[in-house]
């Protein structure tokens, strides 16, 4: 058992293609729970951020500048009283949550966040993410039609029209990032997620920069219709505030609606990060051609610890600037303790063996942190889209441009 | 069954077995409690799919009776009720009703008041307007200017408070002039806030007036002719931005507006992205205003001579100004006594909403919203 388990850190594949089950199960807890944090800090950091574009100050209360504020609603969530409609189909309301949530974690089953951090290879990988992720429009459908009321109805009916369509478009787009994998020296392309990114380290270009500005459209285009596919400002609608309450959501309340908010934020991360494996080279760190050598990738490798620390002293001047009265005593305590939990993270991370270790996984949560801010910086800055203008650009004119794109990167890839 | 409804509605609502699935049509409800319909308005929609067929407002959901109050007041008594009409705009109302007043009792208020009333009214438009700004943005989808248009709103409210002591509902003027005389300051604090908006107002313009999307909702939406607009008696900024030129501080000149040099901003073609550049220049034409009339403040009294009790000669009046969302009119029949015999008032939000039938018809739902915000009611006016 014992060798069952230690064999598979010698080996330099992913868990899934090890078949090692047990290493699997770690790793499968690690991803849910490492995206249920992230998922948690992102509502917070969405809150603060939003906030601070908006001239306020965001949650403050509850814990240092609000950081225990994602916790205390979820608890809050919880505990609410759950309230099911008395006119609506039970059983279809209580899967639809639940339909959504899994179609956005099964995504993560191929995510790599590393050449061997990931829970398995597919050869399909990509074909399997865009497979799984587009199933929660069937949950949304669901939520819509289970409520029996008109505004989650027409909610769940614009937000499945949307996103097939943006569907459409997407997939194009990623087409054309999977014919430039085939320009690899063994002259095959691959559909695995894994595969993907190391092309794009043996053609030693990320495939953003490649056949510029064709690689560059396709991915503004993947970039514009993954916020639709996620549902998110502008293009909101399904759950337009102003005019459908919350859409496809305004009959749930407490548990299941935190899973549909857990469902749409873990989903943001997946396409997000199908983004930045096709795109931006996955894992591998930043300025791979220009700045190469032994003294660079050492640069490199330490500076997430670098980044830990800054941050880690960043909250103790919080720490020391925060008044001196009693009443901020609890604050500053937890302040400090969050300020030395990440001066420690920060330290671990300078252990070589380590460092070696999540210096890909630190790249590739920063890329994919940079579109949750972009997520934020749309919310705060661009009107809605009304439904017609909405189905305008997906078909008229992101479908157009990808299948230009398409047909432009097939004969690039044909003649250079 | 009798109807029980005073009119046949338009929408012809259907037999109740029947449901949305028989047809290609849907009745919508809309408010009392939904996000965008500025309070409590209520709104029933005939839906088919996403295009509106129809639009049926129900009102009154705000009624306080204010007119009937007012025949029970005296004529100062009645006073601070009126600015519970449009209570973003309380200034406006205010002064229209005072100089309904005095034109009944023949009195008039010396130039001091009225330039302090100028001030303040304007004041008051620009604070309307950055509301209006702030939620017809938000109506579509932009949550920032909101906040943006608050923090500014702030500074005009912090005018008021110094003047008399209330942000909202100021009760600031008085029959036959101003209670107050202007704080120590009070010249600075204008001067001091006229320089800080213009920046302001170009920071709401650069997130919105080219944004494409803000373009894309707004334009064509909610087109209204100017022979609809005057067949309706639609007035305020959705008649200017139809191409009618009618402003009431020009056409009827009241208080000190024939000393101020301003331009009417006007519209081409009376859609909701018209109504908004016409709210913006009028913005800056306020500023305008208000900077020339800070500037030639008169000195001298601000009270003219009010009899202890005021007592008008029966007979009636009609007195309108050019309040921020229209023309507010006062019409007050006297019976010689010393309450009024009636207060009919004609509120521009009430008119005005008249209009959203026309407006939104054959348009989809999430132009109603931004029809609805252009309009820019108050529902404390359309009730009253």
């Amino acid at each position: 058992m014992l060798d069952y388990v230690t064999s598979y850190l010698s080996s330099n594949t992913t868990p899934g293609q090890a078949g090692n089950l047990v290493w699997a199960l770690i790793y499968i807890l690690i991803v849910f729970g490492g995206v249920s944090v992230a998922v948690m800090a992102m509502n917070w950091l969405e809150r603060k951020a939003l906030a601070h574009f908006q001239i306020r100050l965001g949650p403050m209360r509850v814990g240092p500048h609000g950081l225990l504020q994602p916790i205390a609603d979820a608890i809050k969530l919880l505990t609410k009283e759950d309230i099911i409609p008395e006119r609506a189909d039970r059983l279809v309301f209580w899967i639809a949550p639940l339909i959504i949530l899994c179609a956005s974690f099964a995504v993560y089953v191929v995510i790599p966040f590393g050449p061997t951090h990931a829970i398995t290879d597919l050869n399909i990988g990509i074909l399997f993410m865009l497979g799984v992720s587009s199933l929660s429009v069937l949950g949304v459908v669901m939520a819509g039609w289970a409520s029996n009321s008109h505004y989650p109805l027409i909610g769940s009916l614009r937000s499945s029209a949307q996103m097939i369509s943006y569907e459409v478009a997407m997939g194009l787009a990623v087409v054309s990032a999977i014919l430039m994998t085939s320009l690899n020296p063994s002259g095959t392309g691959t559909l695995s997620m894994i595969g993907i990114v190391e092309a794009q380290q043996q053609q030693q270009i990320w495939y953003l920069f490649k056949f510029f500005p064709l690689g560059f459209i396709a991915f503004a285009i993947f970039a514009i219709a993954m916020v639709a596919e996620t549902n998110r400002a502008p293009f909101d609608l399904p759950e337009a505030e102003s005019e459908l309450t919350a859409g496809f959501h305004t009959e749930y309340s407490g548990l299941r609606w935190s899973l549909f908010m857990l469902g749409e934020y873990a989903a943001m991360i997946a396409v997000s990060s199908i983004a930045v494996t096709l795109w931006l080279g996955g894992w591998l760190r930043p300025f791979p051609n220009a700045l190469t050598g032994a003294t660079w990738d050492l640069a490199f490798s330490l500076f997430p610890g670098f980044l830990f620390l800054s941050l880690a002293a960043v909250a103790w001047v919080g720490v020391i600037r925060m008044p001196k009265h009693p009443y901020f005593r609890i604050q500053t305590l937890g302040l400090a303790g969050f300020g030395s939990v990440l001066g420690l993270i920060g330290l671990v991370l300078f252990v070589p063996p380590v460092r070696d270790r999540i210096q890909d996984i630190f790249w590739f949560t920063a890329k994919v942190a940079f579109f949750m801010y972009m997520y934020i910086w749309y919310r705060a800055t661009f009107p809605r889209y009304r439904f017609d203008q909405l189905m305008r650009v997906g078909w008229k004119v992101l479908l157009p441009i990808s299948l230009a794109v398409l047909i432009g990167t097939a004969v690039a890839g044909m003649v250079l | 069954m009798p109807d029980s409804t005073p009119h046949p509605s338009p929408l012809e609502l259907g037999s109740p077995d029947k449901t949305f699935l028989d047809s290609n049509e849907l009745i919508l409800n809309m408010g009392p409690q939904h996000p965008a319909t500025h309070g409590v308005l209520r709104v029933i929609l005939k839906l088919d799919g996403e295009k509106v067929l129809g639009v049926e407002c129900v009102i009154g959901y705000l009624h306080r009776g204010v007119e009937k109050i007012g025949e029970n007041r005296t004529y100062a008594m009645f006073n601070p009720y009126v600015d519970r009409m449009d209570y973003v705009a309380a200034v406006s109302n205010g002064l229209g009703y005072c100089e309904t007043v005095e034109k009944l009792l023949q009195i008039e208020a010396p130039p001091r008041a009225n330039y302090i009333r100028v001030i303040l009214t304007e004041l008051n438009r620009l604070a309307s307007h950055m509301l209006w700004l702030g939620t017809h943005a938000l109506d579509i989808g932009a949550m920032t200017p909101l906040f943006y248009t608050f923090r500014d709103r702030e500074e005009i409210l912090k005018i008021f408070e110094k003047y008399c002591g209330a942000r909202l509902t100021t009760h600031a003027f008085r029959i036959g002039g101003c209670l107050y005389e202007t704080y120590d300051g009070f010249e600075h604090d204008v001067k001091k806030f006229i320089d800080f908006v213009p920046p302001k107002i170009d920071e709401y313009e650069e997130l919105l007036t080219s944004n494409r999307i803000w373009v894309e909702r707004t334009k064509n939406v909610g087109n209204i002719s100017a022979a609809d607009c005057k067949a309706l008696g639609v007035t305020g900024p959705v008649l200017r931005a139809s191409g009618v030129k009618w402003d009431i501080r020009k056409a009827l000149p009241y208080a000190a507006y024939p000393d101020f040099d301003f331009e009417i901003p006007v519209g081409a073609n009376g859609d909701t992205y018209d109504r908004y550049l016409v709210r913006m220049q009028e913005m800056r034409q306020s500023l305008r205003i208000i900077r020339q009339a800070v500037e030639g403040l008169p000195e001298g009294p601000i009270m003219a001579k009010v009899p202890k009790v005021m007592k008008p000669p029966a007979g009636e009046v009609y007195h309108s100004i050019e309040a921020p969302k229209g023309e507010l009119g006062y019409f007050i029949v006297s019976d010689g006594s010393t309450q009024p015999y009636r207060v009919r008032v004609r509120p521009p939000s009430f008119v005005n909403l008249q209009a959203l039938d026309l407006m939104v018809r054959g348009q989809l739902v999430a132009d109603v919203i931004a029809v609805i915000g252009t309009l820019d009611i108050v529902l404390g006016e359309v009730d009253r």
